[in-house]
């Protein structure tokens, strides 16, 4: 094995650059689709607790559609279909209107799609709430939204916590999907660096750490996180 | 919108679509044997009693499953040409880069499926004098199989539909031979929404035979 070491590319202009505005681009997709994927998933995971046939199946119709099409796919469909089912001016705007096109269609592609494992996720943390509380809660006389604001939800977000962290590093991985349709993040800069200079090991080297790196933090703060919010007297009861 | 659906094209296309999709699955096939097969061996080290070897197994399991797989392949697409030394294709280093990949994981399942045994099982089985390879093979082993089958198969669905990520580096898989024709043709509505109907029917009547499976199979 004949290779040219050079670390010292890395610290180079443009390449230093260029990795830390991928990472920059990688967080910004992870935490704008996160927004979503929390917000739409936690709505179907309720959904598909109700009582209502209608939104149960909506719910569970949800959650299949999006977890049986591959993510590089809805991608694709995000990207180059939405756009032309829309009314001929909205796809415009879509396509040329609204600043930074290839970033906005990532977060949709990924909210949505971290939206339907989320879904399953509240609806896990719901359902292990012993049927007893929520009794208690409409015996006191509480609307269904009550018993959900203040009874199963607080209770389950507190349960859930593991496992949405998990989520959460997923749309972090994922978010490398994002350079498929143009979005330069991380992977794809260290790929580009890899092209331009050679230094592949040196590139994807310092991709790795800070992906590992940002992991590690991730996971190092939820585990205080879930130990300040752990319900005392009880064990997790997330679903993997 | 879909008054001008040109279903002639997906009709012709059907061959070459067929050729990518043969990729896809061999691609998914020989990733599951391999990933299987490792991961066995990195369950076992993480649960051993050696301290090296479950702090290495256990490092391998943590180092993969905190990288993208985008960039495990490209990772792997650089390296093997590297290290074997010369140009090898683009599938075997895919295939390194999703067996390895796949390993991490199928090992964290079979941990799970190991630990689900109750304690109890492995000592009655050292009771009446196995040995600790024995204990394996015909106590515990078989009930945490069927414990972890139907995550296991979970999880070929979510490596089959990742096997999409070949992408990257171009391989002519289902989605990529798809592309092509979308391009060349410059009928992107109808190959892509024809690729999204495939994957979803066959992922979606896949997972509910496991969850089937599951209902007959669980202890």
């Amino acid at each position: 094995m004949n290779y040219n070491w050079d670390w010292g590319v890395l610290v180079t202009a443009p390449y230093f650059g260029w990795i830390i505005s991928g990472l920059g681009w990688t967080l910004a997709v992870a935490a704008c689709a996160w927004l979503i994927a929390f917000t739409l998933g936690s709505i179907i995971g309720i959904m598909r607790t109700t009582d209502n046939p209608v939104a149960r199946s909506i719910g569970a119709g949800y959650v299949e559609v999006f977890r049986n099409i591959p993510l590089l796919v809805q991608m694709f469909l995000w990207y180059f279909i939405f756009p032309e089912l829309l009314p001929e001016a909205w796809g415009t705007w879509v396509k040329r209107g609204i600043p930074l096109p290839e970033f906005w269609t990532a977060v949709v592609c990924l909210g949505t799609y971290t939206a339907s494992r989320v879904a399953e996720q509240v609806r896990a943390g719901i359902n292990a709430i012993s049927l007893g509380q929520k009794q208690a809660a409409m015996a006191i006389g509480l609307a269904p939204m009550q018993v959900y604001r203040y009874i199963l939800l607080p209770v389950s977000y507190r349960t859930i916590i593991p496992p949405m962290t998990s989520e959460f590093l997923g749309i972090f991985k994922n978010s490398s999907l994002a350079l498929t349709i143009g979005v330069l993040e991380l992977t794809a800069q260290t790929r580009q660096i890899e092209e331009y200079t050679f230094q592949g090991f040196e590139a994807f080297t310092a991709a790795t750490i800070l992906y590992i790196t940002v992991t590690f933090i991730v996971m190092t703060a939820m585990a205080v996180v879930e130990k300040k919010m752990a319900i005392p007297g009880m064990i997790s009861l997330g679903a993997k | 919108m879909f008054s001008d659906f040109d279903f002639d094209v997906v009709i012709n296309a059907i061959p070459f679509l067929w050729e990518g999709m043969q990729l896809t699955f061999l691609l998914t096939f020989l990733a599951i044997t391999g990933g299987l097969f490792l991961g066995v061996l990195l369950a076992l080290s993480r649960l051993s009693h050696i301290k090296v070897l479950s702090f290495a197994a256990g490092s391998y399991v943590n180092f993969f499953r905190s990288m993208p797989l985008i960039l495990v392949i490209f990772w792997f697409y650089f390296l093997v040409p590297f290290i074997v030394g010369r140009p090898v294709g683009g599938f075997y280093s895919v295939l390194v880069a999703f067996t390895l990949f796949e390993a991490a994981y199928y090992c964290e399942i079979m941990r799970a499926g190991i630990q689900s045994v109750r304690i109890s099982q492995v000592q009655a089985g050292q009771a009446i004098g196995l040995s600790y390879s024995q204990n394996m093979r015909y106590i515990v082993l078989p009930q945490a199989f069927r414990n972890m089958t139907p995550i296991l198969l979970t999880q070929a669905v979510i490596l089959f539909q990742d096997t999409s990520l070949v992408y990257v580096v171009g391989l002519h898989d289902f989605l990529v031979n798809a592309e092509i024709v979308a391009t060349r043709e410059n009928r992107l509505i109808e190959l892509f929404s024809t690729v999204a109907v495939v994957y979803f029917v066959l992922c979606l009547s896949f997972s509910l035979s496991i969850r089937k499976l599951q209902k007959r199979f669980s202890i």
